[in-house]
């Protein structure tokens, strides 16, 4: 990375707090263009709140996020829907409009977004139905109708039917079987190198994050605590992330929740 | 003492807080009624889901209480031979307050749940959140749609009142109570004024624009699963049903308090 080259996303010192329980304290990160970074941890230790500072759903106490070397931090308005447009994401739990149907869902974007014609966003959304494995009679369905793991293959269509530039995972094999994990898994890598975006995900499953990262990231209690290649990970040498990514129930992280 | 009083302080500054994020929501929703873009096909499937849909029950509301006080206020004025103002008493009740309070009631109960409920689903499914992420305002999106057809659909359904509430007075006047039809019709009109029917309109108006308000800030602001939606879902009707009383007050003091 090159100094003219700012990274996509740039969080600094943030800091978020709900009353006396503080959520993240003093997070740094970077994510460099076309790099995927996958942000481990335990359930309650900040994931998604972090992500929604960066998405503007949650404001931070204090700190810096940077977006291609923009402060989003208090911004609203039109540069905030300008800088939203660059955003994809998918929600752990899909997200999906029950009321529309699923063309209409992965056209959203198109159609309100950016003001497409409906017909115009109708074939782009068919195009990336394909893109995720769905054939295109499955576009007139309501979310409903769908698996699990379809809903999820929905989802991610509607994430990458703007060709967003950043597209955010939230916990996206949660509540999954292995076999459709590994295929939303391979979806995203691949899904991510058509666009050419930028990912960042939060995830406790580490099959996952071996897959879909190129560096690994972990939080605890509101710190990220570790943070490498993900071919690292297995040589952290950090007690905290070997408890958890070998899922022992020994180790520092279940001997200070028993204190 | 020190800990009633710290409860007493808890529930007013919860109080202010309330008052606080309900008028900051109130004037943020105004404010995306009347700023572009619209969303036509939005304020049209609204209007149709409380216009045309509510027509039954509010049609049906109108009628038995346009009979119930034909029957009730002849009975009542007989005890001092009045029973010729029957059909006054019946067309002024319906359209200065029955019509605009028990349509508002049952628009409460029907719509305000029903948004409620919807919006708070999709509050803790994180679809609101969904909208946001796709470039969509949900203000403008899920809110401003609403509190427009509301406001403009409540005085539609009340106008159909009107004329359902007064026709259920007729059918009991002449057919049970012996009233001469053209005489009937005749005494309904005779001391019917435009401002009658007009505060009726206005007090409908204010309502719809309260109903809709009521569920889209308690669905917005729910909390956790299921209980959130059920809790956002009664609160809606609750508090809209509240806010109907103490308006119809206020208005029938602003048209007709001297």
């Amino acid at each position: 990375m090159t100094s003219s080259t700012p990274p996509k996303i740039q969080l600094s010192d943030v800091h978020k707090a709900f009353g006396p329980k503080v959520v993240l304290d003093g997070i740094d990160l970077s994510v460099a263009k076309g790099e995927s970074v996958v942000v481990i941890g335990g359930s309650g230790t900040g994931k998604s709140v972090m992500l929604k500072c960066i998405l503007g759903l949650l404001r931070p106490e204090s700190g810096s996020i940077k977006v291609d070397g923009e402060e989003v931090v208090g911004m609203s308005g039109k540069d905030r829907a300008r800088v939203m447009t660059k955003f994809g994401m998918l929600f752990q739990g899909g997200a999906l409009f029950d009321s529309l149907t699923v063309w209409e869902n992965v056209a959203f974007g198109l159609i309100q977004g950016q003001k497409m014609e409906r017909t115009k966003a109708r074939d782009i959304a068919i195009e990336k139905l394909a893109q995720v494995g769905l054939a295109a009679s499955s576009g007139e369905l309501f979310p409903a109708e769908l698996s699990g793991g379809m809903q999820k293959r929905v989802s991610l269509a509607r994430a990458i039917a703007t060709s967003p530039d950043i597209i955010f995972f939230d916990e996206p094999t949660t509540g999954l079987d292995p076999i459709m994990a590994d295929v939303i898994n391979g979806l995203i890598v691949k899904c991510c190198k058509e666009v050419g975006a930028t990912a960042l995900s939060i995830t406790h499953d580490m099959a996952s994050a071996r897959k879909i990262a190129d560096r690994i990231a972990m939080l605890y209690k509101g710190k990220l605590i570790w943070v490498g290649p993900a071919k690292d990970i297995d040589h952290s040498g950090n007690a905290f992330v070997d408890q958890f990514i070998h899922g022992r129930e020994e180790g520092p992280i279940s001997m200070e929740l028993r204190a | 003492m020190t800990d009633f009083l710290a409860t007493v302080g808890r529930v007013f500054m919860a109080f202010l807080a309330h008052t606080g994020r309900l008028s900051a929501f109130t004037a943020t929703a105004v404010s995306h009624v009347v700023r572009p873009p619209f969303y036509p096909r939005l304020i049209l499937r609204e209007m149709i889901e409380i216009g045309y849909f509510s027509l039954p029950v509010v049609g049906l509301t109108a009628v038995f209480t346009g009979m119930v006080l034909a029957l009730q206020s002849y009975s009542g004025f007989s005890r001092f031979a009045a029973e010729g103002a029957v059909a006054t008493v019946v067309v002024l009740s319906i359209t200065r307050e029955l019509a605009p309070v028990l349509a508002g009631l049952m628009v409460a109960g029907r719509i305000g749940a029903s948004m409620a409920a919807e919006i708070g689903t999709m509050r803790v499914t994180e679809q609101i959140d969904a909208l946001t992420t796709l470039s969509t305002n949900p203000f403008k999106y899920l809110v401003a749609p609403r509190i427009l057809a509301g406001t403009l659909m409540l005085p539609f359904l009340v106008l159909v009142a009107d004329i359902i509430g007064v026709f259920g007075g007729y059918i009991v006047g002449v057919y049970k109570l012996g009233f001469n039809s053209a005489s009937y019709i005749a005494r309904t009109w005779e001391y019917l004024m435009p401002l009658d029917v007009i505060s009726g309109l206005v007090k409908a108006a204010v309502f719809g624009f309260l109903i809709t308000l009521m569920g889209c800030y308690n669905g917005y602001y729910s909390k956790g699963g299921a209980q959130g939606v059920g809790a956002a879902t009664t609160n809606a009707v609750v508090s809209a049903a509240i806010m109907i009383l103490v308006f119809n007050y206020i208005i029938t003091a602003i048209f007709f308090g001297k």
